[in-house]
């Protein structure tokens, strides 16, 4: 009996060694910075009408081009990563390709309205450039965020002593870091002309 | 095969550890004001320190400038939130940290405004002020002149309401405020103590009045408390000392008593009772509001 006694104290230190807390406890963690990288990207989407809006006032002729951001912006907003499908690499690479084609025809909507110089002068357009600009700010430290709690929680769930824990209680699966491939998602720059 | 697989893996590790190394350096937290590219005067350091000190006092909002005399290579925006996350601008939970970063050497300014600010001081207002205010001064080679202003139409901006998660971290700084600054309003009814009197006269009279009727020694007779009665009056007696040195030590510290919560900002916090101005972050972050300029 007294043996069993010990014995509990001996099996709890060695169960929260094995990751039985911290493995969740990380795996919480990088959802809510991937809700926090959707969240910005919604922001983003939730940005584009009005911006269309105002350069359509000034810009009418560029149709195309405004008619492939609504388009981008329509399918981007409907991908959505549910944050338990974070372990499917293909449905996260799905959603970033989305953002990505949103992306790129914003940058080919910012570099047309450069012709535009009433545009550039409405305060209207000044805000939304701002916003837009605060909003990839916070899509890249968002995405940041992510990847650091992804790879916090992929290290943990394979090295000792926490992957015991993980592969017997959990079956964890590491998570997919949100990759930028270069050149293709490069945020719109935004300038407003005040360094040239 | 496994054994190489797991050397491969703790490389790719160590070289992750190193590449975090190589994130930028950081100015040391000296102040409200960081002046490290020199662009202001003692006066000028020491009229927006105050104000700085004004912000938090009355919001619990953290506002500190800072120059830059090198960004390594960042983006001033990049570097920014940076900056305000190494130096935990902004109270823990509402994250209310506001940021002024001036870099003259690549020409760059930004406000970095943290998560819970970003509803007040919003993207748009944040490339106001700077568009609108600072950098023109900048431009026409007034470098103070546009940091000061700047911070004013900023200081400005943060009178708005706080938000409620701010509202929780003012009155835990007030608390603070007051239980460092001991109690300045001498007066309020010390009520503890005067329940505790109260109940040594209702209750303790009668008894010990009881005693004095029934034994014929006093009360205070060693023989009495052995007495199944009386067992109970040394316990109270206890008790009642007990809570009284307790209220003691609380009234110490600005508790109890009324008129502990009465009272607003009214300037006797500052350099008086706080032990000096503490300028250090209260563990707030930033995710890249506000907005950067260049002239």
């Amino acid at each position: 009996m007294k043996f069993r006694t010990a014995l509990v104290p001996i099996a709890a230190l060695s169960l929260s060694a094995c990751g039985l807390n911290s493995v969740p406890t990380a795996e919480e963690n990088a959802k809510a910075k991937w809700a926090d990288v959707q969240a910005q990207y919604q922001r983003r989407a939730d940005l584009v009408p009005n911006l269309v809006a105002t350069v359509k006032g000034s810009a009418a002729s560029e149709g195309k081009i405004l008619a492939d951001v609504m388009n981008a912006r329509a399918k981007a907003t409907s991908v959505q990563v549910n944050a338990n499908d974070l372990t499917d690499p293909a449905k996260v690479q799905q959603f970033q390709a989305a953002q990505q084609q949103l992306g790129g025809s914003l940058s080919r909507l910012l570099a047309t309205t450069e012709a535009y110089p009433d545009l550039k002068s409405q305060a209207n357009f000044t805000t939304l450039m701002s916003q837009l600009e605060g909003t990839e700010n916070r899509i890249t430290i968002a995405i940041r965020d992510y990847n650091q709690a992804v790879q916090d929680y992929n290290t943990r769930i394979r090295t000792f002593p926490d992957a015991v824990g993980a592969k017997i209680f959990y079956g964890a699966k590491p998570m997919t870091p949100f990759q930028a491939k270069a050149g293709a998602d490069v945020a719109p720059t935004v300038n407003f002309g005040n360094g040239n | 095969m496994r054994v190489l697989r797991f050397l491969v893996l703790l490389v790719a590790l160590l070289a992750g550890a190193t590449s975090a190394l190589a994130d930028p350096t950081f100015p040391k937290l000296t102040g409200r004001v960081v002046d490290d590219a020199h662009l202001l005067s003692p006066e000028q350091v020491a009229q927006l320190t105050q104000l700085s000190r004004d912000i938090q006092q009355a919001s619990s909002r953290q506002f500190y400038i800072a120059t830059i005399p090198d960004l390594q290579g960042y983006d001033i925006a990049d570097y920014g939130y940076q900056l305000g996350r190494t130096w935990g601008l902004g109270q823990k939970g509402a994250d209310n940290g506001i940021i002024l970063i001036v870099a003259p050497s690549e020409r760059r300014v930004t406000i970095q405004v943290g998560y819970g600010l970003e509803p007040i001081m919003t993207d748009a207002l944040s490339s106001q002020i700077i568009n609108g205010i600072i950098v023109p001064r900048f431009k026409a080679g007034d470098m103070a002149g546009g940091i000061v202003a700047g911070a004013q139409a900023i200081a400005e901006q943060m009178k708005q309401p706080l938000e409620a998660a701010e509202q929780k971290a003012k009155a835990a700084q007030d608390a603070a405020t007051k239980s460092s600054a001991r109690k300045r309003h001498g007066g309020g009814l010390p009520i503890g103590l005067l329940f505790w009197f109260i109940i040594l006269v209702v209750v303790l009279v009668p008894m010990l009045a009881r005693f004095g009727g029934r034994r014929r020694p006093g009360p205070w007779d060693g023989d009495a408390y052995r007495d199944r009665d009386s067992g109970v009056l040394p316990i109270v007696l206890w008790t009642i000392a007990n809570e009284i040195g307790r209220e003691a030590s609380r009234r110490n510290d600005g508790w109890g008593g009324g008129g502990g919560w009465s009272g607003g900002d009214d300037g006797s916090w500052g350099d008086g009772g706080g032990g000096g101005d503490d300028f250090s972050g209260g563990g707030g972050s930033f995710g890249g509001g506000g907005a950067s300029g260049s002239w």
